[in-house]
């Protein structure tokens, strides 16, 4: 593998040819904000949290790839509204109410949108009529909270070598569905990693929810993004 | 009767190998021979292809003409397309559904028939139509649609539905179609005489490189609409490493108010079938697909005759034209409802037997396609443009078409014309001279390329077709003056947010969002807040959209807000210093009620 230098607002930065820019930044310490991107795991492109500029067009940082002379450009205005659009949209697609969802300091989606001072979404709710499953001992399901992300899915698949969920339908009746009438009836364990793998509180694992307190998780006390370990360093 | 369920689905799969990349054809023969999916089925399909049933179920939730649950034996599918709506939709759906007894998306109460829509089906010059178990019913009126209703009735039969046939190969008795080519002009690249074989018989007479370099020195640019050079696009794939090549044709043609490869694949298969043959000696591929969008399923027998005949004639199998080591040979993977799979590697994916959901880039398909393979995708009219180019020559192409877009556009004009129909253009002919020759009806806008690509107004008109001014993919729509661009623009996000594929969150989410703000300025609720909305929406969702189509799937409501409105046109006036949203009345009515008496204010 060759190495390439590219530079991210300015700073050279260097990689691995083939390497994808979000990668590249992570390994030169440079935070690119990103949601659907999960460990090792091939790129799903899907959320567009990591949209950069690229040599002037806008390309999800997690799928493109980095060459020599690249130039992208992160931390600016017009990426940042992007950004703050695609996160509106998360919210609103569903129905996120984090002052009583446990996963609340853990969750990432909500991290990011403190970290780009959301108050409330730019959008009107659309309010979907969506189902909790709860037939599984040991996990739930809450389709209120799923972002399509599609992490499950290649956890499952890939890590795991089950595969427990897939997206079904398309467009904005694109849901998650599970390889049986419910999760109960999947070969879904405790211990599989795509119990641990969900960004947000749609899979979460049933009485644990409140073993650190409210106001002392990880993103109540630092902000996404900032010293911390990123989810993508597998 | 389990058991009977259980043997069909089985011997279904095993027709195809067991193969889960052959997962299309299962699932749609499945479909066909049960009138659905279900869940059942699903299991045994997973088990018998070593899958799961969820990946099963994640294919047949993905394509409109594929149901988990039952429908009825006949299903009319209306197409309701922008051009159907305006040729009197409404009263046909309203006279089908009253004499059905049913509201559209229903079921007959004795499970007979199915009354639906769906996008355009490519019969924008004949419609409104419909396709009913696959055959089309084209010119449809509503005393027309009670008369196939009562007719179906008798005898639940589609087939007998028709009455007389089209013209050329629509008469076909392998087509036997009441569908109309409408050929309103023939140009030298594609209605001129073909005689199968004679440009192979130039290709091979050349090197594989050679035959590349003509095809370059043609300047051929991709007939779809995006216009990437074919010489290049075919030397890529030639050059990626790889065992394997493939040769892919795009026949799924979906973009609203496209209809000329239909008449292509009709009148000029043959054509066709040898640019793909051409293709698969330049690459060094043995193997070539037609993807054909379900919507034609009517033409799939005869376009296999056509295959099988130019295997006895040895110009595909094996050693072709007695080539040595000359090997190809073309199949036809039917697609089942679904535009996006237009978009090069959704349609790969969906060859391959999963949802047509695109793919991220890069790799692009020349290095990485079909089955991992190097792949080119082109489009039904830019293989028939090869063909043509391989047998009189690249200089013969290149002399005609503009200065910088060679030789000549099949287009598919319709709407508010009096001669809607296909026609062979030189490239760098003007708007004004299509509006001309379609005999436009007042014409206030025209859609060039489909609701993908751009509406232009009057003072555009004098714009040539070509790749640098007037790009487009075949579509020509004309719009007279009296209609509402931007409830234009409403029908069309309508359509994009049913085919978008859900895959990322600018598309999925902001379509729809887009389309209320839409919907509130159509319906003369709009504030001057709401235009700058909308463009900003607008925009996020043109940059940040993974692939093609939501990346162009605002384009009609910018397109209306730039060229057609003035501000005032948009946005309702201020009653009494209230926001025009603002409904006084009916914002009291409750309170009105309970307590029993009038608000003196309203």
């Amino acid at each position: 593998m060759s190495e390439v230098k590219f530079t991210i607002d300015g700073k050279v930065v260097g990689g691995q040819a083939g390497q994808s820019i979000l990668k590249a930044a992570e390994a030169a310490g440079i935070y690119i904000p990103h949601l659907c991107a999960y460990k090792k795991l091939i790129p799903h492109g899907s959320c567009r949290i990591c949209s950069v500029r690229v040599n002037g067009r806008i390309q999800a940082a997690c799928v493109q790839t980095i060459s020599d002379g690249m130039v992208v450009e992160n931390e600016i205005a017009e990426i940042r509204e992007f950004r703050k659009a695609i996160l509106d949209m998360l919210f609103v697609e569903g129905n996120h109410y984090c002052m009583f969802c446990e996963k609340s300091g853990l969750c990432e989606l909500q991290a990011l949108a403190y970290r780009f001072g959301i108050a409330a979404p730019q959008f009107p709710y659309l309010n979907p009529d969506r189902h909790i499953d709860l037939s599984h001992p040991d996990v739930y399901l809450d389709h209120n909270r799923c972002i399509l992300c599609g992490r499950c899915v290649r956890v499952s698949q890939v890590l795991d070598n089950k595969n427990v969920f897939q997206f079904v339908g398309r467009g904005y009746r694109k849901r998650l569905q599970v390889n049986g009438e419910a999760l109960s009836g999947t070969s879904l364990t405790l211990t599989d990693q795509v119990t641990a793998s969900c960004p947000v509180g749609a899979l979460v694992k049933k009485r644990v929810g409140y073993l650190v307190p409210v106001g002392q998780r990880p993103f109540d006390l630092k902000p996404i993004g900032i010293e911390c370990p990123q989810e993508t360093k597998a | 009767m389990k058991k009977a369920l259980a043997t069909v689905v089985e011997d279904i799969c095993r027709r195809y190998g067991s193969d889960r990349s052959r997962m299309m054809d299962i699932v749609l023969a499945v479909q066909q021979r049960l009138g659905c999916v279900s869940t059942e089925a699903m299991e045994i399909i997973a088990r018998e292809v070593n899958s799961h049933r969820v990946e099963v179920e994640s294919v047949v939730t993905f394509y409109a003409f594929l149901s988990v649950k039952s429908q009825g034996k006949v299903i009319i599918r209306l197409c309701n397309d922008i051009v159907d709506w305006m040729k009197g939709y409404e009263a046909v759906a309203d006279a089908m559904a009253k004499e059905l007894g049913v509201t559209m998306g229903e079921t007959t109460a004795d499970g007979a028939i199915t009354l639906t829509h769906t996008p355009c089906i490519g019969m924008s010059d004949q419609a409104p139509a419909a396709l009913i178990n696959g055959v089309v019913v084209p010119n449809l009126t509503p005393e027309r649609g009670r008369q196939v209703i009562r007719d179906l009735r008798r005898h639940l039969d589609p087939p007998q539905l028709i009455t007389m046939v089209g013209d050329g190969n629509n008469a076909h008795p392998l087509v036997r179609s009441m569908v109309r080519n409408n050929i309103r002009r023939r140009g030298p690249v594609h209605f001129d005489g073909f005689e199968s074989g004679c440009a192979l018989q130039k290709a091979i007479e050349q090197t594989p490189e050679g035959v590349i370099a003509i095809i370059r020195a043609s300047r051929l640019r991709g007939r779809g609409g995006a216009g990437f050079a074919t010489g290049q696009k075919w030397e890529f794939a030639r050059n990626a490493p790889g065992d394997k090549r493939y040769v892919l044709c795009n026949a799924d043609e979906g973009e609203p108010g496209t209809f000329k490869d239909r008449v292509l694949l009709t009148e000029r298969p043959d054509q066709v079938f040898e640019g793909m043959t051409i293709a698969g000696y330049a690459l060094g591929s043995d193997t070539g697909i037609v993807y054909l969008r379900g919507e034609y399923a009517y033409l799939r027998a005869f376009l296999e005759k056509v295959l099988e005949d130019r295997r006895q004639r040895g110009l595909l199998g094996k050693g072709i034209l007695e080539k040595k080591g000359f090997d190809f040979d073309i199949r036809i993977q039917l697609g089942a409802g679904a535009y996006v799979c237009g978009e090069e590697t959704a349609l790969i994916n969906s060859c391959e037997g999963m949802r047509g959901d695109p793919q991220n880039r890069p790799p692009f398909p020349a290095q990485k396609g079909y089955r991992g393979c190097p792949t080119i995708v082109n489009n039904v009219e830019t293989f028939s443009a090869a063909a043509r180019i391989m047998q009189r020559g690249a200089e013969w192409f290149a002399e005609m078409g503009s200065e910088r877009t060679t030789g000549t556009k099949l287009l598919s004009i319709c709407c508010d014309c009096r001669k809607p129909g296909v026609y062979e253009v030189p490239f760098g002919i003007t708007a004004r001279e299509l509006l001309d020759m379609a005999e436009a009806d007042n014409p206030g806008a025209m859609l060039i390329g489909g609701p993908c690509r751009q509406m232009i107004g009057p003072e555009r008109f004098g714009g040539q077709i070509c790749y640098d001014d007037l790009a487009t993919g075949g579509a020509i729509l004309i719009f007279n003056r009296a209609r509402n661009k931007l409830e234009i623009a409403e029908h069309y996000l309508d359509f994009f947010i049913e085919e978008s594929c859900g895959h990322c969150t600018p598309c999925r989410v902001g379509l729809v969002l887009l389309k209320k703000a839409v919907h509130k300025v159509v319906s003369g609720a709009g504030e001057p807040a709401d235009l700058d909305y909308m463009r900003r929406l607008a925009n996020v969702i043109i940059q940040t959209s993974r692939c093609g189509l939501g990346q162009a799937a605002p384009n009609p409501v910018l397109g209306a807000l730039q060229n057609f409105h003035a501000y005032t046109d948009l946005v309702g006036e201020r009653k009494s210093g209230l926001l025009s949203t603002f409904d006084l009345s009916k914002a009291v009515g409750d309170a009105e009620l309970r307590v029993g008496r009038m608000s003196q204010y309203v």
